[in-house]
């Protein structure tokens, strides 16, 4: 109760307590920055790294700096095709990012109906719903995951549904814990006592006081999605050749790095570092901001 | 305290069998293992007779019960590519998965919790900050990078540290291990420091926030008040109890180690089960997947099983709660 006087909206006041950590602002700056290269990659980037008639033979594994025969400086370098490494970075970060969010948002919704389902009816319903989550969060995401490809074959289709998989139990989980607080409350008595339908009581009044945890382990799971799918791409599991991610350049490079050529292997393992670091230091902040116990 | 012990044993008896269900079905959803391991020129009377040796042209169901009688008496089946019981080539391999995971965990144990209680004594000072700022690099480093980053730096720059295999070993109770030579330490030191990379910033984390909440308590003032050496209140007052977290999240994690050095061991050549079950994956091996699997997921049920039980010895209160909920 410092400035008792100054009335803030809720949105004004979230950005400024947001704010009020300079490394948070700097994730949020980075996180800008990486978001606007993935949607940017086709106009920004010097090359198009799946065009194979743009790509010469002659200019593979160039060091960073080096110019081609043809005059063109490719700053970071070049792959064993010739591909530079810059613009492959540019379209592997759409499509790390483009995975690891259309999994969250898959495993969000998913996570999201099973936990509140469990909460409000409680019961066999949320007995049976939390043992399965139990049982699946008792196994690392990555052997799951891992299994699952194995069983599916490659493709983005199949890794976001491994993702899907491994993830929503997280939301489920989180969801439900707070459902159960909530539905105690006195508002939710309220809008049954109004006779209102069950799927608006749980939609409209219960789901909105349940979400900021939820957007924090949203936030959270984005970062560990990129990672996840990044782990499995190099282990040769996740994404097929023809849309190489982050990860799958980074495997590319492997096999030349004991041969002093890091460059194919390295920065496109900073620009994952970078995104993910960026998506965990809005996290953490985001953590703080909406965490009741921490309100001064 | 016994009967608490049976009812998880039957619980995770039950998770076993599930899973094992699971599992098969699974595998035997991956692609046909003939087609990789007939010559490619094979007719297709020979192509049947492979099927039928395998075991492959039984119906569904049938494939399971065998493998149930099989496992019931310790057999997982023969690997279709090395044809040696699945189960030996898991078990030769597991030592030096074990190894690798158990001493990822000492270094993370043993630099995570004095680190956590620095950042969590002192959290504003530079020290705190910095080992802060450093775990939330561990967090976002990519496992596997980190892997090439070190090859890079101490295998291909210095040349220090060899990049791949396991080194000399030596025999304790029949088991290679590597840590007691020279080479094995060198071999080791790359692997298992890339895997603790990730437990050590999620122990630091753990701890600077057990302490930071523990330094406020009154048991805490009370015991400064009483004119206690520093040394005595962090080492006995405070480190105590958080503690009691901490173990729980060592034992779990344990589990999320030795899942996790697949990647480490494809990484660093480290001839363990991760990277046999990738070899495996490739050449769609399925009794070794799901041998591999059985195996972990026995592990893990052991693991939780001892860590629900440790827990409850640190933590009085689970004990009596458990009694309570049980009459």
């Amino acid at each position: 109760m410092a400035e008792p006087a100054r009335v803030e909206g809720p949105w004004v006041r979230f950005w400024h307590e947001f704010a009020e950590s300079r490394l948070a602002l700097v994730g949020l700056a980075l996180l800008a920055l990486v978001v606007a290269i993935a949607i940017l990659a086709p106009v920004i980037s010097p090359q198009n790294p799946y065009d194979l008639a743009q790509l010469d033979v002659m200019d593979s594994k160039l060091a960073p700096g080096e110019a081609s025969g043809t005059g063109k400086t490719y700053w970071l370098g070049t792959d064993d095709q010739g591909r530079d490494m810059l613009s492959g970075i540019y379209y592997g970060l759409r499509i790390s990012l483009g995975v690891g969010i259309a999994s969250t948002i898959f495993a969000l919704a998913i996570g999201l109906v099973f936990g509140l389902v469990a909460a409000y009816f409680g019961g066999w319903v949320d007995t049976l719903v939390m043992r399965i989550v139990d049982i699946q969060l008792s196994f690392p995401a990555i052997l799951i995951a891992l299994v699952l490809l194995a069983v599916l074959g490659q493709g983005v289709d199949k890794i976001v549904v491994a993702l899907v998989t491994v993830q929503w139990a997280y939301y489920a989980r989180t969801v439900r814990s707070s459902a159960l607080v909530e539905r105690q409350k006195e508002y939710i008595e309220a809008a049954r006592v109004l006779a209102l339908g069950q799927a608006r009581v749980v939609f409209r009044h219960l789901l909105p006081n349940c979400l900021p945890p939820l957007i924090v382990v949203a936030t959270v799971q984005v970062a560990h999605a990129i990672a996840l799918e990044a782990t499995l791409s190099f282990l040769g599991l996740g994404l097929p050749i023809t849309e190489p991610s982050l990860g799958l350049l980074i495997s590319n490079g492997f096999q030349y790095l004991l041969s002093g050529k890091y460059w194919i292997s390295f920065y496109p393992g900073i620009a994952l570092l970078v995104t993910i670091m960026a998506i965990n230091l809005v996290a953490d902040q985001l953590r703080d901001v909406l965490n009741p116990r921490l309100r001064k | 305290m016994l009967a608490y012990a049976i009812r998880r044993f039957g619980q995770s008896f039950i998770v076993l069998v599930f899973m094992s269900f699971l599992v098969f079905v699974g595998v035997y959803a991956i692609g046909n293992p003939v087609e990789l391991l007939v010559n490619p020129q094979a007719d297709e009377a020979e192509r049947i007779r492979a099927t039928a040796a395998l075991g492959l042209d039984k119906p569904f169901l049938e494939q399971y019960w065998v493998f149930l009688k099989g496992a019931a008496s310790g057999d997982l089946g023969k690997s279709f590519v090395f044809n040696v019981p699945a189960l030996t080539l898991i078990l030769d391999k597991l030592p030096a998965t074990i190894e690798l995971a158990f001493v990822a965990m000492v270094i993370a144990i043993s630099l995570g919790i004095p680190l956590g209680l620095v950042a969590g004594l002192k959290p504003d000072s530079f020290i705190g900050r910095g080992i802060m700022a450093g775990s939330i690099m561990g967090f976002s480093l990519p496992t596997f990078w980190v892997g090439l980053v070190l090859i890079m730096i101490f295998s291909v720059h210095l040349g220090w540290l060899p990049s791949n295999g396991r080194g000399e070993t030596v025999l304790v109770a029949g088991i290679p291990v590597s840590f007691l030579t020279m080479d094995g330490i060198a071999h080791l030191a790359m692997p298992a420091t890339n895997l603790a990379l990730f437990k050590l910033s999620l122990l630091i984390r753990l701890t600077r926030a057990g302490t930071r909440e523990a330094v406020l308590q009154d048991y805490v003032k009370f015991a400064r008040a009483k004119g206690l050496p520093q040394r005595r209140v962090i080492g006995v007052h405070v480190l105590k109890n958080i503690l009691i977290p901490i173990v729980t999240v060592i034992g779990l994690e344990l589990g999320s180690v030795i899942a996790f050095a697949i990647v480490t061991e494809s990484i660093f050549a480290w001839p363990g089960t991760g990277k046999l079950l990738i070899d495996s994956i490739n050449q769609l091996d399925r009794p070794v997947i799901v041998a591999y699997l059985l195996v972990i997921v026995s592990l893990f049920v052991v693991i939780n099983f001892v860590v629900d039980v440790l827990y409850s010895l640190l933590d009085p209160r689970v004990r009596l709660g458990g009694a309570a909920a049980a009459h």
